[in-house]
């Protein structure tokens, strides 16, 4: 399949925008006060990862990585659903989506 | 003798039916506990009977032996354990049973006489709520005694010794709700493990020496070499005799006996008068080739006995208590045993041990059934005129005064004299302990007699009550027993002696004459009417000659009723600076400095720990978060470099600290 232009393309480069996707999220995971940008950031790192998955899958020739990704996109979708409704329960109760005032469990 | 006896089950049947009765006791019905409690002691006798039987000949076997073999050859009969007991360096130690004359002629005693007084105790504790359990520790009593007896090595001789200890605890301690009872138990064990401590001392000085604990390695190992002569064997043979003197209530260590009466009557009977305490003596008699070998340790053994014969017996003379003379008329009795061993006649020794068994159990099962026909009595003083109501408990008692005071058919008589006269053979020392002994005698017949005529004679001091006769099940014993203690004696030391021979040796009478036996006799029995003499003038109906003399001599009289006062100097210079120094240790060392030094430390260290932990604790989702991914970045530095990770990680803590 060598008509293909992005077979020219180095595994490297994949990995290396599978890394800087997954850091980007870690980043905006720590670095964000929101809550629903934090939880964009998790979608970030996820994606990130799939990324890396199905590079291996092509690399390696095999299925198994494809099938991961389906896992992992079928889990954030689930983690979406859950993820917001808490969300929105959290707002309700607290009128506030920022990290740093949800501290209820502090000592 | 059958080559497949198995003196295994002269243990193991008492065992089993210390496991049945202990176990299940409670839950079954009562008759099955007295069939098992019964029938374990009997069998066990039954198999020893039929090794006797063997030995004697009785059975004929003649067929089966190879030529010129007689039964009493096979002894002695050593059955070994097949798998390695202790099996450490150089030590070796099988769990080996030997079957000799000696042990034989314990056994019966042990097994024949526990088997009596297991009938006795049908009806003696009947009535009683802890029935199982009083037979369980019966039997657990009988189980080690027969590993002490058959011991063909010191260290199961040491099971069967601590063991005894512990049953005889038990039993002690039988009625724990009462205190003087547990404390009893309790003193009885403790004094216990101070003759123990000699026990182990001369175990290890036996290995260090010997390499060996087996009794007839070392026999044949002292025969080898005459070098062995003093030195480390008399050091073995004193801390062997320490062990002695614990066991079997000797000076120093008697003090335990006396309050061990506390126990029911018939744990007295069998334990603290007719065999365990008779362990020591067997003891020394089965090392008795070690104490061949150091004169002096022998010597320490006679002077030992004579002494305690003669200090028991003084004390006797003023006890009130029916079942406190018997017991120190024991300790005076098992002096004449070490008496006997510490003159190097050993078989004389064991003759008096076993006619003391027959005599002392059945003066003690008697004085049970007085106490049990008076509703629990004790106090000769509220005794006297029993001999109308009690008629059978009377004249067994009768027979078994006559028996220890050594009158001549009685059996008594026959022990008492072979101990004495071996001992006035022993030259001018010999002659001294031997006056020892017939004062001792002397004294004997006195207090026993005492309590007979205190007991049995007389008026009612006690309007109390009706005494009854005791039921058949302790009538049947106290009759066999009373019929031991006539013709037990019979079997004479001359027959006694030679077939313990082989074992103990013969005893070296020299200058001994028939004639100088008859005269020593003589004494002996004219001392004895001495003693019955001056009881009778002292207590017979409505004397008052006992008290006057009382008033006479208030000092005196003190003294012995205070009993030397040795317990109260015990506990002043013993006891006493004991418990404050223990007290010291566990309030300061143990209490303050170790328990609360360690709560102190844990607690300290956690409050610690807790300060610095609890910055993580932040309730910040975002630090943990933090945390989360700096962990992950550990991990996966420590999988690239390794050798990063550590200062990584340090920095990463001090960050973190610093960073809250």
């Amino acid at each position: 399949m060598s008509f293909l232009p992005w077979e020219e393309v180095p595994l490297s480069w994949f990995l290396l925008l599978s890394a800087v996707l997954f850091s980007l999220g870690v980043v905006g995971f720590l670095i964000k006060r929101n809550l629903i940008t934090v939880f964009m950031s998790i979608e970030l790192m996820l994606n990130g990862v799939n990324l890396s998955f199905v590079t291996f899958a092509h690399q390696w020739h095999t299925v198994k990585g494809q099938i991961f990704v389906f896992f992992v996109m079928m889990v954030a979708a689930a983690e979406a659903a859950v993820g917001l409704a808490i969300i929105i329960s959290v707002f309700r109760a607290r009128a506030t989506l920022a990290v740093d005032r949800i501290d209820l469990m502090k000592l | 003798m059958s080559p497949h006896l198995s003196i295994w089950l002269i243990p193991l049947l008492p065992f089993a039916g210390f496991l049945i009765n202990g176990i299940l006791g409670c839950r079954l019905p009562k008759w099955m506990v007295t069939t098992v409690a019964l029938l374990a002691p009997l069998a066990a006798f039954g198999v020893v009977l039929s090794a006797a039987a063997g030995v004697f000949g009785v059975v004929p076997l003649q067929g089966l032996l190879p030529q010129g073999l007689r039964p009493w050859n096979l002894l002695p009969w050593t059955e070994t354990c097949p798998f390695a007991w202790i099996n450490a360096g150089a030590l070796h130690v099988n769990f080996s049973f030997v079957l000799d004359q000696l042990s034989l002629v314990m056994l019966l005693v042990v097994t024949g006489v526990g088997f009596l007084i297991h009938v006795y105790s049908v009806g003696y504790m009947g009535n009683d709520e802890g029935y199982a359990r009083y037979f369980s520790y019966l039997n657990l009593f009988l189980f080690f005694m027969s590993v002490l007896v058959l011991a063909a090595n010191a260290l199961v001789m040491f099971i069967g010794w601590e063991g005894v200890g512990l049953a005889s605890y038990l039993l002690i301690g039988f009625y724990f709700e009462k205190k003087s009872a547990a404390d009893a138990g309790k003193k009885a064990f403790i004094v216990n493990r101070i003759g123990d401590f000699g026990f182990l001392i001369a175990m290890f000085l036996l290995l260090a020496n010997f390499g060996t604990l087996t009794f007839a390695e070392i026999a044949t190992k002292l025969g080898q070499d005459p070098g062995w002569q003093g030195g480390v064997v008399t050091v073995i043979a004193l801390c062997l005799m320490l062990g002695a003197a614990g066991k079997s209530a000797q000076l120093p260590l008697y003090i335990w006996l006396p309050d061990a009466m506390e126990g029911p009557t018939p744990v007295s009977a069998l334990i603290h008068a007719a065999t365990m305490v008779t362990a020591g003596v067997y003891m020394v008699a089965r090392n008795h080739v070690l104490f061949n070998h150091a004169p002096f340790a022998l010597g320490v053994v006679a002077v030992v006995g004579a002494l305690t014969a003669i200090f028991a017996a003084t004390i006797a003379l003023v006890q009130n208590d029916i079942k406190r003379v018997l017991a120190y008329s024991t300790i005076s009795q098992l002096g004449y045993m070490f008496l006997g061993c510490g003159v190097a006649a050993y078989s004389a020794a064991i003759f008096h041990l076993v006619t003391h068994a027959f005599f002392k159990a059945l003066l003690f099962l008697a004085a049970g059934s007085v106490i049990h026909g008076l509703g629990g009595e004790q106090d000769l003083r509220r005794m006297g005129g029993l001999w109308r109501k009690l008629p059978f408990t009377f004249a067994v008692t009768t027979v078994g005064v006559l028996a220890i005071a050594g009158f001549f058919p009685f059996a008594g008589f026959f022990s008492k004299d072979a101990i004495l006269y071996a001992a006035f053979l022993q030259g001018p020392q010999g002659r001294f302990l031997w006056f020892v002994g017939v004062v001792t005698a002397l004294l004997t017949s006195f207090y026993m007699f005492r309590l007979w005529y205190m007991t049995f004679l007389g008026e009612p001091r006690s309007p109390q009550g009706h005494p009854h006769e005791s039921p058949w099940s302790m009538r049947g014993p106290l009759a066999i027993l009373a019929l031991l203690s006539i013709g037990g004696g019979w079997i004479g030391i001359e027959r006694f002696g030679g077939f313990l021979a082989p074992v103990v040796g013969a005893g070296a009478a020299e200058g001994g004459s028939a004639q100088l036996e008859l005269v020593l006799s003589q004494v002996a029995v004219g001392v004895a009417l001495l003693g019955w003499l001056t009881a009778h003038l002292l207590y017979r109906e409505k004397s008052t000659l006992a008290a006057s003399l009382a008033t006479a001599f208030p000092g005196g009289y003190k003294l012995l009723a205070g009993k030397y006062f040795v317990d109260e100097f015990y506990g002043a210079v013993v006891v006493k600076p004991l418990l404050g120094l223990s007290k010291f240790f566990l309030e300061w060392v143990v209490e303050i400095g170790i328990l609360g030094g360690a709560a102190w430390l844990l607690g300290g260290l956690t409050k610690l720990a807790g300060a610095a932990l609890q910055r993580w604790q932040s309730g910040n989702l975002r630090s943990y978060a933090a945390w989360v991914a700096a962990g992950a970045a550990a991990v996966l530095l420590f999988l690239l470099v390794p050798w990063a990770t550590v200062l990584a990680s340090l920095t990463a803590i001090h960050l973190g600290v610093a960073g809250h």
